[in-house]
């Protein structure tokens, strides 16, 4: 089959790909130009995409073990750097990021140093020395190293908690770009959302997912950077925003403190609808203190050196040598990402609230403003209102209320560049938020499939039934996740910090100290994972409840309570039992050096 | 000393220095928000404490990702630890 061969291709592959999907987009603008209307291009846009994934999914059916799990052990350096980035980056990145950047301002911006420091821990502590363990998830790493049953599953436990936390936020995400785009009800894209989800991982499961995640990736990064770029040479802010919004940034400034910050009363703020916030913070400067900045940094640092998705992605490669390069290339795709997402923040604002720029409405008249098309739009999708609260007829910087999401969405449309924008920016969200899925109800399912029902419950299983366990419970974790989605009772970064927490809470030390000391054992590491988990999820729910809180720890940080009652837990329980026995000592050394075979068979 | 017992003292030797250049960039710089903000060193004019959290840490990451790896191959090959190209 094309097997051996597509992988020697892959460059030139993926180079098609990119350039199918460029004229895919230069041929949308020109039927734009035709008179095509914006419903059309959204629909097109979404659905285009949707069946290139499907048909990569189709194509990397498999019917092989390390194919389902681990891809077969042979995803290249550089791509699976890209698949990685594009696991990594979900709709929150994508959708909710800028416009969390947009409100809060610096404090929030500690989320982009802990989403990228994080991956210096990945990449010294854990990833490469996973890779020569040669486990299909991360509890078949736990279950081995610490033995016994009660590690393995109590891995699995911390894990489906963050995950499954972690992929209700994004199959919400699916949703809400689906409803927007093919203007459905949200209760009912939230299922076409899973159904496109299940289509790339179901039939190929690592592998199927590996190869639409490239894909993703590529659409979701051209869909990011060309409407910034755009913007700023537009705005005649320069060609390159990175390096030259410096006097943009500044002028922001200037413009916060020529208008100030009205705090708008309690009776004035329940007629905004809800989800819709105004501009509160300052933009460039320190606005927290630096206690809030660096706990949420390490919380999210932690939390991605634990999460199982991502962990995951690094067992496909064919070496130890290129998943520990293969961190260093996904950083980097990350990067490009995230490095952006200030820019586009400081150029929506800029244009919304200068009243020396055309698109400016601070300033305006009301009755203008709502004249406004794109306000119109956004106002009807529940994302954007005005109102005069003072009575002067004018509308003032606290006066005007946008959701986050408007940020990415509508940034485009109110910068005046044409719906083909609007239609691929849509489309880059559904490719994050459908690839961080895929990632995660793989996660879960592999963990369940894997290391509950066949390493536990049935050990002779064989492998046509195993992987038909697997399917079953993906599809099964797909819809339990959609159906609590579709009660929407979360937002969608919100949930998506709470499940880095988890994962720090429970997986983070017993992971570290798994490679990194020897005499962590089996009871030190189930009271680490247990105790930690309950922990961090007291401390939240105490927090949520109205407690008080400790150390200034709030419920975005509650994975520094969890962790550090594991790191302890784990230390004092291991010391005060028995030492790992000869053998656990021996498979930690051999873990320690890239050479050699795997801990674990190829098939296991 | 075993061969591997130096091959890792080697690599926890670079473990410690990587992550000591992480904490600067991840956490030591920002116990300083404000001072960074008063600096008058201001690269593309962005205030410092806003160009380190949106650009600057983030690229810091990624090129000490790079030389880790890199780094890390230079001592596996040094002990003769290093993978064969057909494994």
């Amino acid at each position: 089959m094309i097997k051996g061969k597509f992988i020697d291709n892959l460059p030139k592959v993926y180079g098609i790909y990119t350039g199918g999907f460029i004229g895919f987009i230069i041929l949308m603008a020109i039927a734009e130009q035709m008179g095509m209307t914006a419903k059309a291009i959204g629909i097109s846009f979404v659905v285009f995409t949707i069946a290139i994934y499907a048909i990569i999914g189709w194509l990397s059916r498999t019917l092989q073990m390390d194919a389902y799990y681990v891809a077969g052990r042979q995803v290249p350096t550089v791509f699976n750097g890209m698949a990685t980035a594009a696991d990594w980056m979900s709709g929150a990145s994508f959708v909710a990021m800028a416009g969390g950047i947009y409100f809060k301002g610096y404090g929030y911006m500690a989320l982009l140093v802990g989403w990228t420091g994080g991956y210096i821990l990945v990449s010294t502590l854990l990833a490469p020395y996973l890779r020569k363990f040669g486990c299909y998830t991360v509890p078949d790493f736990v279950g081995t190293r610490y033995g016994g049953n009660a590690a393995r599953l109590s891995a699995v436990l911390v894990l489906t908690v963050a995950s499954f936390t972690y992929v209700t936020a994004q199959i919400n995400a699916t949703g809400t770009i689906a409803s927007v785009a093919l203007d459905i009800p949200f209760k009912i894209a939230v299922y076409v959302g899973l159904a496109s989800i299940l289509l790339c991982s179901m039939l190929g499961g690592m592998r199927a997912v590996t190869w639409t995640q490239v894909a993703q990736y590529i659409v979701l990064i051209i869909a990011y950077l060309l409407p910034v770029f755009w913007i700023s040479s537009k705005m005649g802010a320069g060609f390159f925003p990175h390096l030259m919004l410096g006097d943009e940034v500044a002028r922001i400034a200037e413009l916060e403190s020529q208008f100030g910050f009205v705090k708008n009363s309690a009776a004035d703020l329940a007629t905004v609808p809800k989800g819709l916030a105004g501009i509160t913070k300052a933009h460039s400067s320190v606005n927290g203190t630096n206690w809030g900045f660096i706990s949420l940094a390490i919380c999210m640092m932690a939390g991605t050196a634990s999460l199982p998705h991502v962990m995951m992605r690094y067992f496909t490669t064919p070496s130890v040598k290129s998943a520990r390069r293969s961190v260093a290339w996904s950083l980097l795709f990350i990067f490009i990402l995230y490095s952006t997402a200030p820019m586009l923040a400081t150029l929506s604002k800029l244009s919304l609230i200068d009243p020396t720029l055309s698109t400016g409405i601070i300033g305006k008249s009301i009755a203008d403003v709502q004249a406004i098309d794109w306000y119109q739009n956004w106002n009807q999708a529940n994302l954007m209102f005005v109102s005069d609260f003072n009575g002067n007829g004018t509308l003032e910087l606290n006066e005007f209320f946008m959701g986050g999401k408007a940020v990415v969405l509508a940034t485009p449309e109110i910068a005046g560049l044409p719906y083909v924008i609007s239609g691929l920016v849509a489309a880059g969200g559904m490719a994050a938020a459908m690839s961080t899925a895929d990632g995660l109800v793989l996660a879960i399912a592999n963990a369940l499939s894997h290391d509950l029902y066949y390493k536990i419950i049935d050990p002779k299983a064989e492998a046509a039934k195993r992987l038909i366990v697997a399917r079953v419970l993906l599809v099964l974790i797909g819809f339990a996740g959609a159906t609590i989605a579709a009660m929407g009772i979360q937002g969608i970064l919100g949930s998506v910090i709470w499940a880095f927490d988890f994962a720090m809470s429970g997986l983070f030390f017993p992971l570290v100290l798994g490679v990194w000391w020897k005499r962590a054992n089996g009871p030190g590491a189930v009271a680490g994972m247990l105790l930690g988990l309950a922990a961090g999820t007291w401390y939240l729910i105490w927090v949520r409840t109205g407690g008080a809180g400790f150390w200034g720890i709030t419920q975005l940080t509650f994975g520094i309570v969890g962790a550090l009652v594991s790191l302890v837990s784990m230390v004092v329980v291991s010391l005060a039992t028995k030492a790992p026995n000869q053998a656990t000592q021996d498979m930690i050394d051999e873990l320690r050096i890239p050479s050699g075979k795997t801990i674990l068979g190829k098939q296991h | 000393m075993s061969n591997k017992a130096k091959h890792w003292e080697k690599t926890r030797g670079l473990l410690f220095i990587t992550l000591a250049i992480w904490f600067v960039f991840s956490i030591g710089i920002f116990f300083f928000g404000t001072e960074m903000e008063a600096s008058s060193f201001r690269p593309f004019g962005y205030p410092l404490s806003y160009y380190m959290t949106c650009q600057g840490s983030l690229l810091a990451f990624v090129i000490l990702n790079f030389w880790f790896a890199g780094r890390q191959e230079k001592i596996d090959e040094e002990f003769g630890f290093t993978e064969r190209e057909d494994s």
